[in-house]
């Protein structure tokens, strides 16, 4: 299209008003954080003081956490929240898949029914689907009444005070909907000739899932996994509410105290930076590995 | 097609009964006609409009709610205006400084939340000294992770479109921006609608940034109340008042599906605004 004068600045002006409130409002916070983190204490208050010329900045403090979160107290707290997302991730992945499956080969004709009942949990609030658990499992709930009718346990369970299972499933149930969607998304793509090509070899059913749609899904598993490991890593608030204990916290929870509760903002700070480095990891593996299969496939 | 597993299909529609019936309970006992949150007392109204406790009665669920409702109204109408001129722009206009703006455009939607609120809450008691904590920081929140929303649905709806219309209007002797007032946006307009009614339940949800903005009771949204009353003083007012907030966002998500379904072509892109944006993370050239 041939472009006048005033075309070739209409666009760059309509452009801007969002592209700087986005600048304003998310990049310089984002170098808030680092200008907080690498800043110095007050002399006399000991509050921090942020330094905003990165030539002044000051590693130690933040050195100080990295060693912290690799070999002192907070230790703990990393590998607690590894082992949370990383178990929440597996349970995702045994849920889900059979689900975002069985909808995208099986669902027919009540598809459309399906996928806006798999869809619902994304449209309720994530507190109040929370809310819903917490009352569910009180000591005198419907669930301890269940397990105790059925005779599976002989005593209420305490599911609320410090449970690390009761997080693990508390995640699943808060974040599986984010999981199923892009997976059903890309199984729902592959050709189902090349299902029944592999059924017409003989191949059995079991062996054609390991060998043909296992490996066509992967891209949409890998999306479905940083979907969810993403919003998990920084989740605070699933722990307090079901848990708020000590013994189950995680990396969110110590940004909120040292954030929201303390003096000593500047820890808060090198945390969510060292939270952003170990996230901006796993999203750059996501994109060169999806960017490879693009490659591969076209 | 072969028969239909029946283990698949159980399984599947164990999980559905898994992820929602829990939440309808929740909704049944916001109509209890007793305190408690676990044994049925019969049907009433009383903790919507009672005397007492109740969500109309409460001044501070009655707050929280009003929080809500102003803060998602006025994120709507700075969000829409802002994300569709972005997407317009950013569509059109080409280079390496549009292509440095989507980037940083696509960027809120790949941050976790936490991460958002931790920068936002360090920069306004930092650097934006002049905005304190509270509902305009709330505000200036929620359109910055908003706008991205309306740009990922306006351009999908522009890309659909294509630029023979324009290229029609213009050659007919209209100039760019009487192109784009009298052609581009009346064919925008269901797309926009959709991306506004996204901003609105969006930003009645959000519970991480309001909380990391939010300083006293003045400023409390319903799921900051949901989140910081569950534990402390459980009350049936509690689950009238996310019913409250789940009638009002399915209100919202069911008006842009409907607004959306009118325009074939579109639909499928905006379920999963999330997903489809890390998918286009992918295509972008490192």
């Amino acid at each position: 299209m041939r472009e006048s004068r005033s075309g070739r600045r209409l666009w760059p002006a309509l452009a801007a008003p969002g592209t700087l409130w986005l600048l304003a409002l998310f990049a310089v916070p984002f170098y808030a954080i680092a200008a907080v983190a690498f800043g110095y204490p007050d002399p006399i208050f000991r509050s921090p003081v942020p330094e905003w010329d990165p030539r002044y900045w000051d590693f130690t403090l933040f050195t100080e956490v990295v060693q912290r979160s690799l070999t002192g107290d907070l230790r703990p707290v990393f590998v607690r929240t590894l082992l949370f997302v990383g178990l929440a991730l597996l349970l995702c992945f045994l849920i889900g898949y059979p689900v975002a499956y069985y909808l995208a080969r099986y669902a027919g004709r009540r598809r459309g029914l399906l996928l806006a009942l798999i869809l619902a949990p994304w449209w309720i609030n994530y507190i109040t689907r929370m809310l819903a658990w917490l009352s569910l499992l009180q000591d005198d709930g419907y669930v301890n009444d269940a397990l105790i009718a059925l005779r599976i346990v002989p005593d209420p369970v305490r599911w609320l005070s410090g449970n690390p299972y009761t997080v693990v499933l508390a995640l699943v149930y808060g974040y599986v909907p984010f999981f199923i969607v892009p997976l059903y998304a890309t199984l729902d793509r592959i050709d189902s000739r090349l299902l029944d090509a592999s059924r017409d070899l003989g191949v059995g059913g079991f062996r054609t899932f390991l060998h043909v749609t296992l490996p066509l899904s992967r891209s949409g598993l890998m999306t479905a996994a940083v979907v969810t490991a993403l919003p998990m890593f920084g989740d605070y608030f699933t722990n307090t509410l079901v848990s708020g204990s000590p013994t189950t916290t995680m990396i969110g929870n110590q940004i909120e105290f040292y954030l929201l509760g303390g003096s000593r903002k500047e820890i808060g700070a090198s945390l969510v930076l060292i939270l952003s480095f170990m996230l901006m990891a796993l999203m750059a593996y996501y994109l060169i590995s999806s960017q490879r299969a693009n490659r591969e496939t076209s | 097609m072969t028969r239909r597993p029946l283990f698949l299909a159980a399984l599947t529609w164990l999980y559905i009964v898994w992820s929602l019936v829990p939440v309808l309970i929740a909704i049944q006992f916001s109509f209890n006609d007793g305190r408690s949150r676990s044994t049925w007392q019969g049907f009433s109204f009383r903790w919507y409009w009672g005397d007492s406790g109740s969500v109309v009665s409460d001044p501070s669920l009655r707050l929280a709610l009003s929080n809500t409702l102003q803060l998602a109204l006025l994120t709507t109408l700075v969000a829409t205006p802002l994300g569709v001129a972005l997407a317009l722009g950013l569509t059109r206009w080409r280079g390496r400084t549009s292509r440095a703006a989507n980037g940083l455009m696509l960027l809120p939607l790949a941050t976790p939340e936490i991460v958002m609120g931790s920068a936002l809450y360090l920069v306004f008691t930092n650097l934006y000294t002049l905005i304190p904590l509270g509902r305009t920081a709330q505000l200036l929140g929620h359109v910055t992770f908003s706008v991205s929303y309306v740009v990922i649905i306006v351009r999908s709806r522009l890309h659909s479109i294509g630029a023979e219309y324009e290229a029609a209007a213009r050659d007919l002797g209209a100039t760019p921006m009487q192109a784009l007032r009298t052609v581009l946006l009346p064919l925008l307009t269901p797309a926009v609608l959709a991306g506004a009614l996204i901003v609105f339940a969006s930003s009645m949800d959000d519970f991480v940034i309001s909380a990391f903005l939010s300083t006293d009771a003045s400023s409390v949204t319903v799921p900051i109340k949901l989140y910081s009353a569950v534990r402390t003083a459980p009350s049936p007012a509690l689950n009238a008042l996310a019913t409250l907030l789940l009638l009002g966002s399915a209100l919202a998500l069911v008006l842009a599906w409907a607004v959306l379904r009118r325009r074939r072509g579109v639909a499928a892109g905006t379920d999963r605004a999330g997903g489809s944006a890390l998918r286009e993370m992918a295509s972008i050239d490192v």
